[in-house]
């Protein structure tokens, strides 16, 4: 396979997962306005923030509001990672590498940026918002359905796994990046509605609020959501559950390939991070500190593989 | 005459350089009044990856760089015999058909000097014309080393009223096409007779006439090629024969160094 | 008004015979289902996107090829005298090539003068005393034809450099057999999928002299941008070889390599995409982010065969194809089966003259333009697109061929209100390898769209049709 085509593979499906989170998260904004009786805005930069969008946001409009952000966060040209932007990006990259893709995944992902698209190419009004996150739900399960359904299991799908979960590890860790502080013990004020928004914000936009359920009841601590969101394997957005997936398929890739590359003894140095940990161990050291890390070992990581696999030149 | 040649061409990087290639047009060939007992080019900072003959009948070496080189350095060497044959170089051979060589080129398109050098020439025999355009050429155009650019064309140097030796088998060229004669550029060696290591590589023209076949004129100097002259590569003008024509990938800055000894053997 | 010969309908009204058949099927058709098919069929090739980009915008957009769902259909008989006469004029345009670039014995006959060669910026000079593998320097062919009565087919152009629309061709034939399966046990009609596989097996079979074991195969494109990009993709995904472009490739170990996830690996055929002048920065335009830097070097040094060779542009040239028929009688001793197009060559004075004279009744053309750009088409031309290009052709006449305007055959379409006449041409696809000549029955039909228009280029608004060669 050429490395560019690897490469291409590689962001077509970071590209499709950011679109995706993107959503997610616009989801929980409107989610929050709507339930709150206060100033609904207010929400929105929380999403905002969440999304690591406050920065570009607020140098180009200034004060949040509603429409601004909603709109900043689906389609404005100057954000290149609107929902729109991603779909866009995820689209020419899947073009690059058409001849590596089955009819199936490319004409899902083909259809997906022609719909979505159209749909954002104007102004969405909240009324219409529901329906639009809707399609660009749909469209990116059709995508994933077709991708487990046609693809071969070989190095093409090796690479839009890893793709897939150092995008969603990336997210999953920069959310916990910048609401560290709503999850640490001293922060914990009991019935203080202001933490109970923002665990909302937290679970729901990494959509986890019906498993966090699932698993803990309605019983919510900040130390369980953590751990929920860092350590347990049964959540397929934890950093442990991202952290392994990206290990076996390198590991498939090293099989295939009849080589170890450096990328790999990373994955597996950042996976054990997780190995017999404790929540309570990763308070200890300082959550902040331990996310930060984990975010500078996981872009090393990302560059990494690029190297190894020759995606430029 | 025997010629014993060594050409060391050393390019210093300011900063590695991740990728580069030059095609080398450094080997002479035999022929009819010239015969090569001894000719190697070796590379240091790169590596040869091939070579081939071209449409002119050149032998091309392409060399790629090693890697994030800081430094090629290209050292061609080797003995050549040569027989004065007043600048004769012989009939037409080879597969590029004589017509091609009334092409203009952008180098050698002529121009409004070209046209004023031509008004100047007297009647006369082709030959005759041609050993006066030459001296007309060596008048309008002042040999002076480091006076033009390498990418000058034949108007450029006319304009200027000074070049090099390039510039001048450039002019030459233009205006003998303009005359009707097929003409060629050719790069190559002088021994200067004072002097053991010479200041670069000399380059003159050659034109086709009826009857007789390719001429040398060399207009820095005056004359027609004899035994001290070595063809090395020849084409429609300096970008065909050209000893290196490079690429590189990389911004970096780069210090050229050459250092060429022709000494009789 | 001039008659046009329509290939469904004959003057008395009756069917001709290849089309017999389909005239009962869509009598006895509902043609609200038809619409639907026909907009199933568009939204086919959306999805699939099977898309070409438009030059001269800002932004370059991706539009559909309209496709219509009749099929244009060619009796055996019609075939097998123009597949005769493809062979033909395809070995000639090798033939020419080979001998262009070595003694030029055609010049030296003075049947093409020196000048016509000398001055084509077509002509590559460091082509000269090359001889690719099996002497073959076009290996995938176009000839543009069009026809103008029952026996009357006429070459209008020949395309040897790099022919597009060959994907075409097998995507409305897929269309078609998934939308009217029925058409198909009625009527039978040889198939055109092998394509891929003739093209691998064609290209594989040219491959250097130094090459060991099965031969790799690459297709070049310029990229996602480039207007027929899908058609890239397409082939390099059937054929089942990399598509590559420029900064993918290479010279390494004297070959010319790709990067892959596992280093690099040396390609042994390059089915190129990119024109000669963007081919290689090192040997051609400096400034080409397209190309490869000593791709050509490789070439020369017989380490990859580039298909088609470097050069091939001075066959298809619209000045050297006046000469055509002349060059096939030169170098098969028989007369050209294929006829050519009347073409006043506007650098000869006489010529120009004659053309200056007629030019609304004329159609007149760049030498080196193509895809319909930059053409007259005198009876349809306002007095001012006749006044520019009279200026055109006084500055610089040698740049302009002129033909008489063709009677051009009609084919039917959908339209909202039935079926309806419109002006067709055919481009087959010709694969050359040392192994022979293959022709792939059918090729290509555009079709123009608007009524009484001329034009089928696609870039100008025209459309394609699945074409159909009948079995015996």
């Amino acid at each position: 396979m050429l490395g560019k085509t690897a490469g291409g593979l590689f962001w077509m499906a970071r590209y499709l997962e950011r679109a995706e989170n993107t959503t997610r998260l616009l989801e929980t904004g409107q989610r929050m306005a709507l339930t709150r009786a206060n100033d609904s805005d207010e929400e929105w930069g929380s999403v905002l923030q969440t999304a690591g969008a406050l920065q570009g946001y607020t140098a180009r409009h200034g004060e949040v509001t509603k429409d601004h952000a909603i709109d900043w966060l689906l389609r404005d040209p100057a954000n290149g990672s609107s929902v729109r932007a991603s779909i866009k990006q995820a689209r020419d990259n899947a073009r690059l590498v058409r001849t590596a893709l089955t009819y199936e995944v490319w004409s899902a992902v083909n259809s997906a940026w022609m719909r979505i698209d159209a749909a954002l190419a104007h102004k969405v009004g909240e009324r219409d918002l529901p329906a639009v996150l809707e399609l660009v739900r749909e469209h990116s399960t059709l995508v994933r359905g077709a991708t487990i359904n046609s693809m071969l299991r070989n190095d093409i799908y090796d690479f839009l796994r890893l793709g897939n979960f150092i995008e969603r590890a990336d997210n999953m860790g920069r959310i916990l990046d910048v609401k560290y502080y709503v999850l640490l013990p001293t922060a914990f004020s009991v019935g203080s509605s202001l933490d109970n928004v923002q665990w909302e914000v937290i679970l729901r936009s990494v959509g986890a609020g019906g498993g966090y359920r699932m698993t803990h009841g309605q019983r919510t601590t900040p130390r369980q959501i953590a751990e929920f969101l860092i350590l347990d394997e049964r959540m397929p957005r934890s950093l442990s559950f991202c952290c392994r997936s990206i290990v076996e398929n390198l590991g498939y890739l090293t099989k295939d390939y009849g080589q170890e590359p450096p990328s790999a003894g990373l994955a597996t140095a950042l996976y054990e991070r997780f190995q017999g940990q404790s929540i309570d161990a990763i308070f200890e050291r300082g959550l902040h500190e331990y996310i930060e890390e984990f975010l500078s070992d996981l872009g090393q990581l990302g560059r990494q593989i690029e190297v190894d696999y020759r995606f430029y030149e | 005459m025997q010629l014993r040649i060594r050409h060391v061409t050393r390019y210093d990087f300011d900063a590695p350089v991740p990728f580069g290639l030059q095609q080398l047009r450094k080997t002479p060939k035999s022929f009819r009044n010239q015969k090569v007992l001894e000719w190697t080019t070796e590379v240091t900072g790169g590596r040869k990856e091939l070579a081939f003959e071209d449409c002119h009948r050149n032998t091309v070496e392409l060399v790629s760089f090693e890697p994030n080189t800081d430094h090629v350095e290209l050292v061609s060497s080797g003995i050549v015999e040569i027989a004065d044959t007043s600048g004769i170089v012989g009939p037409h051979e080879g597969a590029v058909p004589l017509w091609l060589f009334d092409r203009e080129t952008d180098r050698t398109a002529a121009g409004a000097g070209v046209k004023a050098l031509l008004r100047d020439l007297p009647e006369g025999e082709t030959l005759d014309r041609l050993h006066a355009l030459s001296h007309l050429i060596h008048e309008a155009v002042t040999y002076e080393t480091g006076a033009s650019d390498p990418d000058w064309t034949a108007e450029d140097a006319l304009k200027a009223g000074r070049g090099v030796c390039q510039d001048h088998a450039h002019v030459f060229i233009s205006a003998a096409r303009a005359l009707g004669c097929p003409a060629r550029y050719v790069s190559g060696y002088l021994m200067m007779n004072d002097r053991e290591v010479q200041e670069a590589t000399h380059a003159w023209a050659e034109t086709h006439v009826d009857g007789i076949g390719w001429v040398g004129f060399d207009v820095s100097n005056g004359i027609s090629p004899d035994a001290r002259y070595v063809r090395v590569a020849t084409g429609l003008d300096y970008g065909e024969a050209a000893p290196i024509i490079g690429s590189r990938t990389g911004t970096a800055g780069e210090d050229l160094s050459v250092r060429l000894e022709v000494s009789q053997q | 008004m001039t008659e046009f010969f329509d290939e469904m309908t004959a003057p008395d009204g009756t069917l001709r015979a290849p089309y017999r058949e389909i005239g009962r099927w869509f009598g006895e058709e509902d043609v609200a289902r038809l619409r639907a098919k026909q907009r199933e069929a568009e939204e086919v090739f959306r999805l699939s996107g099977i898309t070409f980009n438009v030059y001269g915008k800002a932004e370059a957009e991706e539009r559909l090829i309209p496709f219509d769902i009749i099929p244009r259909i060619i009796s055996h008989r019609e075939w097998q005298k123009l597949s005769r006469g493809i062979e033909q004029r395809v070995q000639a345009i090798n033939a020419f090539l080979y001998d262009i670039y070595h003694r030029q014995e055609i010049i030296r006959a003075g049947r093409v003068p020196a000048e016509m060669i000398a001055r084509n910026e077509a002509f590559l000079p460091q082509m000269l005393g090359v001889a690719p593998p099996g002497d073959i320097y076009t290996h995938i062919v176009g000839i543009d034809l069009v026809r103008t009565g029952p026996d009357e087919f006429y070459v209008l152009e020949d395309n040897a450099r790099t022919p597009s629309g060959v994907s075409y061709m097998l995507e409305n034939r897929e269309t078609m057999l998934k939308m009217f399966p029925e058409l198909f046990s009625a009527t039978k009609v040889q198939a055109v999928s092998d394509y891929p596989r003739n093209l691998h097996r064609s290209l594989a079979a040219s491959a250097p002299a130094m090459t060991e074991g099965d031969p790799t195969v690459a297709v070049l494109t310029p990229g996602i941008y480039n207007s027929a990009y899908y058609e890239h993709s397409f082939l390099a995904d059937q054929m089942g070889v990399e598509l590559v472009e420029g900064h993918d490739l290479r010279v390494t170990g004297g070959r010319v390599c790709m990067r892959t996830t596992q280093g690099y690996k040396p390609i042994d055929v390059l089915y190129r995409r990119v024109d000669d002048e963007f081919l290689d920065p090192l040997n051609f335009n400096p400034d080409s982010a397209l190309g490869v830097p000593g791709i050509f070097d490789v070439y020369r040094a017989g380490g990859i065969t580039i298909a088609n060779a470097p050069g091939t542009g001075i066959a298809d040239d619209k000045a050297i194809y006046s000469y055509l028929p002349d060059i096939v009688e030169f170098y098969s001793g028989e007369k050209a089966i294929l006829q050519n197009v009347p073409t006043w060559r506007c650098a000869d004075p006489d010529s120009l003259a004659y053309v200056l004279d007629n030019l609304t009744e004329l159609v007149v053309k760049e030498v080196h333009g193509s895809g319909g750009y930059g053409m007259l088409i005198g009876p349809a031309a306002s007095k001012r697109e006749i006044a520019a290009f009279r200026a055109k052709l006084k500055a610089r006449p040698g740049n302009y061929i002129a033909q008489p305007t063709l009677a051009l055959s009609t084919v039917p379409i959908f339209t909202r209100s039935g079926l309806a006449p419109r002006h067709v041409d055919l481009r087959p696809f010709v694969l050359v390898s040392p192994e022979g000549v293959k022709i792939t029955p059918g090729g290509l039909s555009r079709v123009a769209l608007k009524k009484g228009s001329l034009v089928v280029n696609s870039s100008q608004g025209g459309g394609t049709k699945d074409t159909w060669v009948l079995e015996d």
